[in-house]
């Protein structure tokens, strides 16, 4: 007797040629479209102009001028030889990357279509974009430590809005960092009680989520109602200043648009940074995520798996807190009603975009932050697309995510289950 | 010579079982100690409570002869114990070496992961037992038998010299089963005490130096290899000498009613998990294929029920093709189909018998007419059923969740038999239960396929399949080795095809 | 395995009712809107300044501000939702028609309150018995009314009984497509419906605000709001001003009824709650999971398109831009009230409509905002949810069967 002559299967990846040649088509049609839609319909001698000078900096750096349809042309281009070579080769898995590039050209491309004959301030639509991206990338990052370790937070926005509240009023009556004290603490407090809910007593994680958001939007507006529209002074709690980063402020276009900025968009950084080395490179990272997929493999090995989830989603109802903060103390200086708009729910999309990811999150965070910007920029460039189109971009892109086209992404694993020992 | 561990009359009370009944066992250094029993006798629940998974009611655990509370899986790693569960906690998007250390994790200065020194103690670890792992893989990419000794080394890096190992074979091939035991020998060999929890006698026989078998929740006995055989430990293990032989008339085959071409089944995570698969079934006989647990007799199963679809290849029943049917369609073609997980696939547990009774003809008259429910003459139906399939129940209202794994097979076996069908397609129909559920379900079998049915057998447990079956396919890695007829062919030579060595040139 | 024998004790017959009562899960529902409400009327008298004036000249007279304040706010919130009982005896004494109505219109007011909520909780309650968490009804609301602003505008000349139906039509088809894409890539793709449904409500506001600023604004009007709709497809009212009761109200019972009809009486409903309760097991059964989420979600939008139908029509006459006041979220309290079933809903629906309007009148006579009603109600929902912080705080028993869990397991994704 010997081994077995019949030939032992071999398992596979399995890649899906299908995606392969969507994606190829995706890419010329995106190529295919700045041709069509943009260079054809500029005459040859329309000049765009982009200002790099976004105003209030001392760097001054002369504006960017170039022919229009050339440079269109060339664009497209380039696009259409990425397309050409996903569909004959493929960039196997550095295909998103490359969709990311693409998307990039359009939407230069549109842009410099839209700024034909006129000047867009490129400089200054990216700055606001950056300050766009603040409470989306938070709430993104709040998200990513609740969820990280299994808990789903979709209230990431009641959260916001009752810090939001705590650090108007407490911002006015101590001072703004007080205010951003109580608002951080104020944060942690309404995920504790989430993390209650959801861990001790088991409550579907949707539904205490739900608690949280209808109580929070009606705790806040009550108080405000109340108190801070009644007496103007409990509602005026000033703002963080801008702060110039020594050096890297002067830097040409890319100082006044990153470094001339209030304390939030500092912090929006730091924490990428903070949150990728904590989640990836220490114990507690490696313990919760670990709580996060596979919550009874941790338990076997001595890992409090409810001690754990506690600690993360308090951490993420802090998050929220400072997110919450921003839209006060590094915004407009006072409370409105409802006032994050639903923020919270595009920080959740800007996590599920950046898979649940850091670095992915601010990614997602800046585009979205970019949208919006760009929203409200689209007046001036004549471009007959309506605005509130563009605004919903954000929320598309996340449905497209999810339904998998763009390649998907990949979830903890234990998400939105409770741990139950047997 | 002391004990390394004695657990001295152990309780543990379930609401409404006793699951452990004063159990007292003990494990000397260096010996392989088997805990034999069926399913559901108890043997996980000790060894849960001594893993600290679990609280005893009563009882002592001595490492070592000092008295322990074990009250968390801490306090059993402290104390040397360790335990590979029967399935495996790793975690599929983490690599072998983040699997490992995780809970005892080696650092630098500051909290930060010291990934390396901990792959090269792996490393270390690997070689001393020739356990062959890479510490930088990722799990998911893994193999199962691999998967088995990360878990085995995480013992290993905790220091344990206690080991236990839950039902270690369920998924293993024959040949990674000798594997296991090389290595459990060389584990012994180096000073450590294991612990092997089993349920099939064959394993116990070849490997344990001593056996202790328990049986609803109670010791029935502890014997020494050398003293003690085969059937004497199965007599103790169910009871009762075990009927090697039900009665069964010899078959009398008539037309084909499945007939399936060159199969080609996908799994869920598009691996080809079954390969170039052909056989016929024809009526009054029943066919078993036999196999590992996790060669594609899931899969298999799935496609001929419509669950997925082939990727290549024909399925016939009686004569029409219904390699693109939808389940719909193939039971009403007289398809039954005992799932193999019934509460994940065959009941709705929080419905009651009665609606469980009619899960797959619900549409039907006389249940439905008009689109409105007949409940009366679903109730009718289902206290009937009751009544002719035994299910032990208060009410035929009673939810289904509130009954024995073995009437809630009952509850299965009374809905798929209450039609007229011309297949059977019965996978692991007897999983779990106890033995007389397992010989009432047998019988109902036999009765099916005198009746002119054709059978389907599907079974990891050999026995099963040898008893039941008329011709017998062996199922390795996809593919149909053999199909033999297991009055003229010995267990041994089954199973060496269950390993996927067949013999040379026919 | 051996079963432990339950000791049995001789009880007497009141000891076992107080049993019964003790683990009854009625019981727990009852005692968590209560408690809701006293917390409720807590809030409101720790906010109230004077009561801190009053408790710096005496403890006892602080107490009796705190009582006062509790007293004045329900006071309000049951005259402003049921009415001034004094004024209720009084007309029918006096047999003045006009007088009654007037007297029994803060009634009347709150079935018109609770009229879109049945239609909501209806619609997330059929998706929780399917197993799906539709949390985007406060979208299909919206575009529902959007759908209805744009038949009842855009007819003209149709009679009322063919109006009103073709507009109510309209709301729930374009709500139900609202719903229905979620539901097709949930059924596909296997993508959370929770999160696209989200992102569909943030897409049908936008969209809200695009169409209401575009082809559906009313061009005289300074602020983005539809033209009135026309006459012939007002929800027939049956009594004169103030009382603005109309026929949406049975509507929603109607809806009720079908939703129990077809859930628990048809073949279809069988269907769609094995779905809902064990996907594998539905599809083991030959059942089509694609098919019933998508149908689901479809009625799920559509139900909740109604709400927004219903307002239209029955009420503001007119749309304007995020004229919802979360009727969406408050549906999802609702539908986990009423425990998934029809006529739970109905009743609880009844309830959130008492107190919605009952606060209207406490923020005009007791000056408590009305927002204090979301605090209510959150809490009402985390006492629901978690049914063991109302058993600790009264000592309640465990029930002897474990209660399924409200939210149904969801079907894996592929």
């Amino acid at each position: 007797m010997t081994q077995s002559n019949a030939t032992v299967l071999k398992s596979y990846e399995y890649i899906s040629p299908t995606r392969r040649t969507v994606m190829g088509i995706i890419f010329l049609a995106l190529a295919l479209g700045i041709w069509a839609l943009f260079s054809r319909t500029v005459t040859p001698e329309m000049q765009t102009t982009f200002s790099l000078y976004p105003g209030g900096s001392s760097v001054v750096v002369p504006d960017w001028v170039f022919p229009t349809q050339p440079m269109l042309n060339v664009l497209a281009f380039a696009g259409a030889l990425l397309g050409a070579y996903q569909l004959a080769r493929g960039f196997g898995r550095q295909t998103n990357t490359i969709l990311g590039v693409v998307s990039a050209l359009f939407i230069f491309g549109f842009l410099a279509w839209g700024a034909s004959g006129s000047s867009l301030n490129l400089a200054g639509l990216l700055k606001v974009a950056v300050v766009r991206a603040v409470p989306l990338v938070l709430g993104a990052f709040s998200g990513i430590l609740c969820e990280r370790s299994g808990v789903f937070n979709i209230a990431i926005e009641g959260m916001m809005l009752t810090a939001a509240f705590c650090a108007a009023l407490f911002g006015s009556l101590v001072n703004i960092w007080f205010g951003l004290f109580i608002a951080i603490l104020t944060g942690g407090v309404m995920a504790l009680a989430l993390a209650v809910l959801a861990i001790k007593y088991k409550v579907d994680q949707i539904i205490a989520g739900t608690v949280i958001n209808i109580f929070a939007t009606g705790i806040t507006s009550f108080l405000s109602a109340k108190f801070l529209q009644r007496y103007g002074d409990l509602n005026d709690s000033g703002r963080f200043g801008t702060w110039d980063v020594p050096v890297l402020s002067k830097i040409p276009f890319i100082g006044p648009v990153f470094f001339s900025h209030n304390l939030f968009i500092y912090a929006m950084f730091i924490f990428v940074i903070l949150l990728t080395v904590a989640l990836f490179y220490t114990q507690w990272g490696l313990r919760t995520r670990a709580v996060g997929e596979h919550p009874k493999a941790a338990d076997t090995l001595g890992i409090n798996v409810n001690r754990t989830r506690y600690i993360s989603v308090v951490l993420g109802g802090m998050m929220a807190g400072f997110a919450g903060a921003y839209f006060v103390l590094g915004s407009v200086g006072r409370f409105d009603e409802v006032m994050t708009a639903g923020r919270g729910f595009v920080g959740l999309a800007a996590m599920i975009f950046g898979n649940w990811n850091p670095i992915g999150s601010l990614g997602a965070g800046m585009l979205f932050g970019f949208a919006d910007s760009l929203a409200s920029k689209l007046a001036i460039l004549k471009v007959p697309i309506p605005n509130k189109f563009l605004e919903m971009g954000p929320y598309i892109i996340t449905m497209i995510v999810l339904a998998g086209v763009v390649g998907r992404g990949q979830p903890p694993a234990a998400g939105g289950k409770p741990y139950e020992k047997e | 010579m002391e004990p390394v561990l004695d657990l001295r009359g152990i309780t543990k009370r379930f609401p409404g079982v006793l699951a452990n009944d004063h159990i007292s066992i003990d494990l000397m250094q260096g010996e392989i100690h088997a805990l034999l029993g069926e399913n559901g006798a108890g043997k996980t629940t000790l060894m849960n409570i001594l893993y600290g998974l679990y609280k005893p009611d009563e009882g002592d655990i001595f490492v070592k002869g000092q008295k322990l509370t074990i009250d968390t899986p801490n306090d059993a790693i402290k104390a040397g114990v360790g335990m590979v569960h029967q399935h495996f906690m790793l975690i599929p998007v983490f690599t072998v070496t983040e699997n490992i250390m995780l809970g005892d994790e080696y650092l630098k200065p500051g909290g930060f992961l010291d990934r390396k020194k901990a792959a090269a103690r792996i490393r270390e670890i690997s070689q001393q037992y020739n356990l062959q792992v890479e510490p930088d893989a990722y799990v998911k990419d893994l193999p199962v038998g691999i998967q088995q000794r990360v878990e085995i080394i995480k013992l290993l890096f905790r220091n344990a010299d206690i080991l236990i190992l839950d039902e270690p074979t369920a998924v293993l091939t024959p040949q990674e089963v000798d594997e296991l035991f090389n290595i459990m020998k060389k584990l012994v060999e180096q000073g450590k005490s294991i612990i092997l929890i089993t349920h099939k006698l064959r394993e116990v026989m070849e490997f344990a130096d001593r056996t202790t078998v328990i049986r609803g929740g109670k010791v029935i006995g502890t014997a020494k290899q050398s003293e003690t055989n085969q059937f004497e430990l199965a007599a103790m293990m169910v009871g009762r000498q075990i009927e090697l032989n039900i009665d069964k008339k010899t078959a009398e085959t008539k037309d084909v009613v499945l007939d399936v071409k060159n199969l080609k089944v996908l799994d869920t995570h598009h691996q080809v998990a079954v390969a170039n698969v052909s056989f016929e079934v024809r009526a009054g006989e029943v066919l078993g294929i036999a196999g590992v647990q996790g060669n594609g007799q899931t899969e298999l199963v799935r496609a001929l029920t419509g669950l997925t679809h082939p990727v290549e290849g024909k399925i016939h029943l009686l004569e029409r093709d219904i390699t693109h049917a939808p389940v719909k369609q193939i039971t009403e073609l007289g398809t039954a189909h005992i799932p193999e997980d019934r509460q994940k696939d065959g009941l709705v547990m929080t419905y009651s018998i009665e609606d469980n009774l009619i899960l797959n003809t619900w549409y039907k008259a006389p249940f439905t007419r008009n689109v409105i429910l007949q409940r009366k003459v679903i109730l009718d139906n289902a206290q009937q059923l009751v009544s002719n399939f035994d299910i032990r129940t208060p009410s035929a209202l009673t939810a289904t969740s509130h009954l024995s794994g073995g009437n809630q097979q009952k509850v299965i076996v009374a809905r798929e038999f209450s039609r007229p069908i011309k297949l059977l397609v019965a996978s692991q129909p007897t999983r779990g239960l106890d033995v007389g559920s397992i010989e009432y379900i047998h019988r109902r079998i036999i009765e099916k396929r005198d009746d002119g049915c054709a059978v389907l057998l599907v079974s990891t447990e050999l026995d099963e399949i040898m008893q039941l079956s008329d011709r017998v396919a062996v199922m390795y890695r996809g593919q149909i080795l053999a199909i033999v007829d297991p009055k003229t062919t010995s267990r041994e030579e089954i199973g060496l095809l269950m390993a996927g060595v067949v013999p040379e040139a026919h | 395995m051996t079963k432990t024998e339950a000791t049995q004790q001789p009880k007497d017959a009141f000891s076992i009712f107080l049993d019964e009562l003790r683990r009854n899960s009625l019981t727990v529902t009852i005692l968590a809107i209560v408690t809701g409400l006293l917390a409720g009327g807590l809030i409101a008298a720790v906010t109230t300044e004077g009561v801190y004036a009053a408790f710096r000249v005496s403890f006892f007279g602080g107490l009796k501000a705190g009582l006062m304040v509790f007293w004045d706010t329900y006071r309000a919130l049951f005259t402003g939702s049921v009415g001034v009982p004094a004024d209720i005896f009084n007309a029918l004494r006096s047999g003045d028609g006009a007088a009654i109505n007037k007297a029994f219109t803060p009634f009347f007011e709150s079935l018109l309150q609770a009229t879109p909520y049945i239609f909501a909780g209806l619609a997330v309650a059929l998706g929780f018995r399917v197993g799906l968490f539709n949390i985007g009804a406060e979208g299909q609301i919206f575009v529902g009314a959007l759908g209805t602003v744009w038949v009842a505008t855009s007819l003209k000349g149709l009679p009322t009984i063919i109006h009103v139906p073709l507009a109510l039509l309209g709301g729930a088809i374009t709500g139900g497509i609202w719903g229905m894409i979620p539901g097709w890539l949930k059924a596909k793709t296997g993508a959370h419906e929770v999160i696209n449904t989200i992102m569909m409500n943030y897409i049908a506001f936008r969209l809200s605000e695009y169409l209401l600023n575009g082809i559906l604004r009313d061009p005289h009007k300074s602020t983005p709001i539809s033209a009135p709709i026309e006459k012939s497809a007002w929800l027939p009212r049956f009594f004169d001003d103030p009382n603005r009761f109309h026929a949406g109200f049975f509507i929603a019972l109607l809806m009720a009824f079908l939703v129990y009809w077809l859930l628990f009486k048809t073949s279809w409903g069988f269907e769609l709650r094995t779905v809902g309760l064990n996907p594998n097991a539905a599809r083991y059964a030959g059942m089509n999971i694609v098919r019933s989420t998508v149908i689901t979600m479809f009625l799920s939008g559509a139900l909740a398109g109604m709400a927004g139908a219903n307002e239209v029509l029955g009420v503001n006459h007119n749309l304007a831009v995020a004229f919802s006041s979360g009727y969406g979220f408050d549906s999802i309290a609702l539908a986990l009230l009423g425990n998934s079933h029809p006529l739970g809903v109905v009743l609880a629906a009844l309830l959130f409509g008492f107190l919605r309007n009952g606060a209207i009148q406490m923020q005009l006579t007791a000056g408590i905002p009305i927002d204090i009603i979301s605090v209510l109600q959150a809490l009402i929902l985390a006492f629901i949810a978690a049914p063991a912080i109302i058993r600790t705080m009264y000592h309640l028993k465990e029930p002897k069967v474990t209660e399924p869990t409200l939210v149904a397991a969801k079907p894996e994704g592929k």
